[in-house]
């Protein structure tokens, strides 16, 4: 193939540069047509790749990225990346149609639209094929940035901002545990291609790094995929314009992490913490969220609870499908075909049902459904696509759901057979659960599509007049619910196009080519069939809850507000939000005097404790030189000085102190021949103290200011500390010389190189110039800063006040 | 003769500390003071307080002071005393404007929250 097609994973990217563009020169036609042609162009193309799906090959295009870090984007395509594309740029293209008549082109901002639905769908084109883990994971973000600009789409009403938050949250957390699981997987097997490490996976059984490289990448997949206790942003993520909620939030975004976890399986698998974790909270999600959807009013909030828990059950199905790692047997094999199966049914009729709750919303102004009822008459087309959709989503024959229901009880029952990890014990719960969930999903099929289209008219009482949708708008939906019938009478075909390369792909360590999958759907399994008697079952039981739904929907209000997972979330956001407040007000008090506090503590705290930790604490006698008697009185003279500046009450008794202080340090370098030293301290020092008694005239007299007795107390032991510190550190430092000085050179040339005697000057103004050069721009900027100070502030005080 | 100065360096550096955390600007200015000789001392103790003669090559001498860290002191000094004088200055000024020498009371407003 000639053609680079990793570059097609740019091509909306690309036309979303020029969207603006179109969007504000060409007014007459709705700027959604000119888009519409990226996807069709690109479902186009990837079909051709079926063929080569089919005969259990793949095709792959690279371009180099970052080639010394080994990052490149790369265009894998498999089975399962096809699958993927086709849904991505299929479904891309009906909801851009349906966004056409859904999004007014003179009210909307469609510019900002159809940028950020391009943007997404390259990010997610490029999170299906990309074999780089690192290109993955940008792919990966730019799909949850997108997301939140399209929840965020209406950004004047706060409902859409809080959800846009929220979902941005929970995914960009998901996302950034993922990066932390793919860098371990990186350093596990020295590559970040994934084919590479799927190669390599058997020696990663074992590493340390292991099981918290699949935590992480697990964390990733279910913040993404809505699975618990991480589904709380997709309802509110409804804000959103209904197009994007069909699209991201139901057929392709929120499948990403189904996606991760399908490519990952052949790597992670053999751990049982991977089966365990995908099926259980795979199957906690669909009963969740089936439990959860009845108690919704919302039409659009039904939808997301739904879609929360059919991603659980195909969550649930590939961790069954990871089984056949470890059994290879038929009973456990069609899991993975099940799960692949379901995904592309639920993308049909879950699409079409959320484009139906949208055109509701369009026509009836509302989307509560205790306001609506009896629009069967009015919108019969609406009415034909949600029933086909809510059937299927119910599992009911002759639509695809019925199918794929039957195949996920049938894994779900066959979980009990397999032996390994305590699965002997538990296994029985599986399809237990799995059947109360079903009971669930049929009552809110019924109930979002009965509650809504029959019973008692309400017209008078709707915000518009009730009337059926534009056709432009019922295209999509029909397209998918025609799907949704066809599959299920084509289900063999679809099987063998899509579905078996797919399950190829994920389950290479098992078939090496499409046609092995020995996987035949069927819809009639004879009556001897267990999941057949479990779907009467569902019927029956769910007929007769939804019949009495009234006497028993008000139950729901039992829980209170409070203690749900929203408020959890919410809880967490406001303790994080004023707990760090808290803390940093705690701690920056704004005073000078604690933050020396906290730096001299550390200083001396450290310093002490890592003198005694690494032994470094040596007292060497025998390197000190001789105690001379000058040295000793000069010593007591010093000391008396600095207890004299201490205890002064007055300036002046203190200045002179100082003084002292200074004096007698010039008497130690007489004292430890360092003529030139000394003059300079004399010299200063008498400076100083005529500058300190010029400046201290002008300032209030010395005073604590009622310091209390126990600051000075702790201030006291603080100095005390560092006092000891530096003390310590010189003791062990001048006994520990490892390396003589370097000033043997100096003495050695002074006279041969630089031709002087007083080694000291030379050292300054010729071994060593530069310090000096820089010590007179220091004086020279000291001086000015002096100048600067007194001089400029007439002009500062004028600049403040303008300020004010 | 190193125990000694160590020990000495030692009070300069508490008292010095000590004022530096009092809440008047004067006594930190002091404080400054008093830890840039602790400093200087330091620099010479270590570099070893042997040697017979001062730094200077005159006949028959070999036992000298370590010139380096006394070239190294001189700088210090130098630099410190523009620092202190540049602290001076600043405490003046904003006496001059603030009308309190007292830390606590120029402490930062509530407006940069």
């Amino acid at each position: 193939m000639t053609l680079e097609f990793v570059l097609l994973i740019f091509l909306p990217i690309v036309a979303a540069l020029f969207i603006p563009l179109l969007f504000r020169k060409i007014k007459g036609i709705h700027t959604g047509w000119f888009v519409l042609a990226v996807p069709v162009l690109l479902f186009i193309y990837y079909t051709s790749f079926v063929k080569t799906t089919m005969d259990g090959g793949h095709a792959l295009s690279e371009l180099q990225w970052i080639p010394s870090l080994g990052i490149s984007f790369v265009s894998y395509l498999d089975g399962l990346s096809v699958l993927f594309s086709l849904l991505i740029t299929g479904i891309g293209a009906l909801v851009v149609l349906y966004s056409i008549f859904y999004l007014d082109k003179n009210k909307e901002k469609l510019g900002n639209f159809y940028v950020y639905l391009l943007l997404f769908m390259s990010a997610m084109l490029g999170v299906v094929q990309s074999d780089n883990v690192i290109s993955l994971y940008l792919f990966w973000e730019l799909t949850s940035i997108s997301s939140f600009l399209l929840i965020g789409y209406w950004f004047t009403r706060d409902r859409s901002r809080f959800g846009a938050l929220k979902s941005m949250m929970v995914t960009v957390f998901g996302g950034l545990m993922m990066l932390g699981g793919f860098i371990l997987l990186g350093i596990m097997g020295g590559t970040f291609s994934i084919r590479e490490l799927i190669a390599k996976s058997s020696s990663f059984v074992g590493h340390e790094f292991f099981t918290l490289a699949l935590v992480l990448i697990l964390l990733g997949a279910f913040t993404k995929s809505a699975q618990f206790p991480f589904y709380i942003w997709l309802p509110d993520a409804m804000e959103a314009p209904t197009p994007v909620s069909a699209y991201l939030h139901s057929a392709t975004m929120v499948k990403a992490g189904l996606y991760l976890v399908a490519r990952f399986t052949p790597i992670f698998a053999a751990s049982e913490v991977w089966i365990w974790l995908v099926t259980g909270i795979g199957l906690l999600t669909l009963f969740w969220g089936s439990l959860f959807a009845v108690k919704q009013t919302d039409l659009k909030a039904i939808l997301a609870f739904s879609t929360v828990s059919q991603l659980g059950l195909i969550m649930s199905l590939l961790g069954a499908g990871a089984i056949t790692f470890h059994v290879n047997e038929a009973l456990f094999s069609f899991a993975m075909f099940a799960a692949i199966f379901h995904l592309i049914n639920h993308a049909t009729f879950k699409g079409s049902l959320f484009m139906i709750a949208g055109i509701v919303d369009h026509e009836t102004g509302t989307r509560d459904i205790r306001k609506l009822g009896g629009l069967m008459s009015i919108m019969p087309v609406s009415f034909t696509v949600a029933f086909i959709g809510s059937m299927s989503m119910a599992g009911l024959p002759p639509f695809n759901g019925f199918l794929s229901k039957e195949m996920f009880l049938q894994s779900m029952l066959a979980i009990r057979h397999f032996e390994y990890f305590n699965f002997a014990t538990w296994g029985v719960v599986f399809p237990v659960v799995a059947w109360i969930a079903s009971v669930f999903t049929f009552i809110y099929s019924f109930y979002f599509v009965f509650k809504t289209f029959t019973g008692k008219q309400k017209v008078g009482k709707l915000p518009q007049e009730p009337h059926e949708a534009p056709i432009g708008m019922l295209i999509s939906p029909v397209i998918l619910a025609s799907l949704v019938v066809a599959i299920f009478f084509i289900p063999n075909v679809v099987g063998k196009w899509l579905v078996k390369p797919a399950v190829m792909a994920i389950q290479p360590y098992q078939y090496s080519h499409p046609s092995e999958v020995e996987v035949h759907v069927s819809a009639w399994h004879g009556f001897a069939s267990v999941e057949l008697w479990m779907t009467i079952g569902i019927i029956i039981i769910g007929a007769l809850l939804y019949l009495s739904l009234s006497k028993w929907q008000k139950f729901y209000g039992i829980q209170p507000d409070s203690i749900s997972l929203n408020a959890m979330y919410d809880a967490t956001m406001t303790f994080s939000e004023k707990g760090m407040n808290r803390l940093s007000r705690l701690y920056m008090t704004g005073l000078i005097r604690t933050y020396l506090l906290y730096i001299f503590a550390f200083l001396s705290v450290t310093t002490i404790a890592m003198l005694f930790l690494q032994d470094a604490f040596v007292v060497d006698m025998s390197s000190f030189s001789k105690i001379s008697l000058y040295g000793l009185i000069n010593a007591v003279i010093l000391l008396l000085a600095v207890a004299f500046v201490l205890l002064s009450k007055t300036r002046l008794g203190a200045i002179i102190s100082l003084g002292a202080v200074g004096y007698s340090v010039a008497l130690f370098f007489v004292i430890f021949k360092a003529p030139d030293l000394a003059l300079t301290q004399l010299v200063i020092e008498t400076v100083s103290v005529a500058l300190f008694l010029l400046a201290f005239q002008r300032l209030p007299k010395l005073s604590d200011h009622g310091e209390t007795k126990s600051n000075k107390l702790v201030n006291g032991i603080i100095a005390l500390g560092v006092g000891v510190t530096v003390t310590l550190v010189a003791l062990s430092s001048h006994s520990q010389k490892l390396v003589a000085s370097i000033s043997q050179y100096y003495k050695d040339t002074v006279e041969t190189e630089a031709g002087g005697g007083n080694i000291v000057n030379v050292i300054l103004v010729d071994y060593r110039g530069f310090d000096t050069l820089f010590e007179i721009a220091v004086l020279a900027i000291a001086g000015i800063g002096v100048l600067g100070m007194i001089k400029l502030r007439l002009a500062r005080k004028e600049s403040s006040d303008e300020n004010k | 003769m190193e125990l000694v100065m160590a020990i000495l360096i030692g009070v300069l550096f508490t008292a010095a500390v000590y004022l530096i955390l009092s809440r008047s600007l004067l006594k930190i200015i002091i404080g400054t003071g008093l830890l840039s000789h602790g400093a200087h001392l330091l620099i010479l103790t270590m570099g070893g307080l042997g040697g017979l003669a001062p730094p200077v090559i005159a006949e028959g001498v070999t036992d000298f002071a370590d010139p380096l860290p006394q070239a190294l002191i001189l700088t210090a000094i130098v630099i410190s005393f523009g620092v202190t004088a540049f602290m001076l200055v600043m405490a003046y000024r904003a006496y001059a404007v603030h009308k309190t020498d007292d830390m606590n009371q120029m402490k930062g407003n509530n407006e940069h929250d």
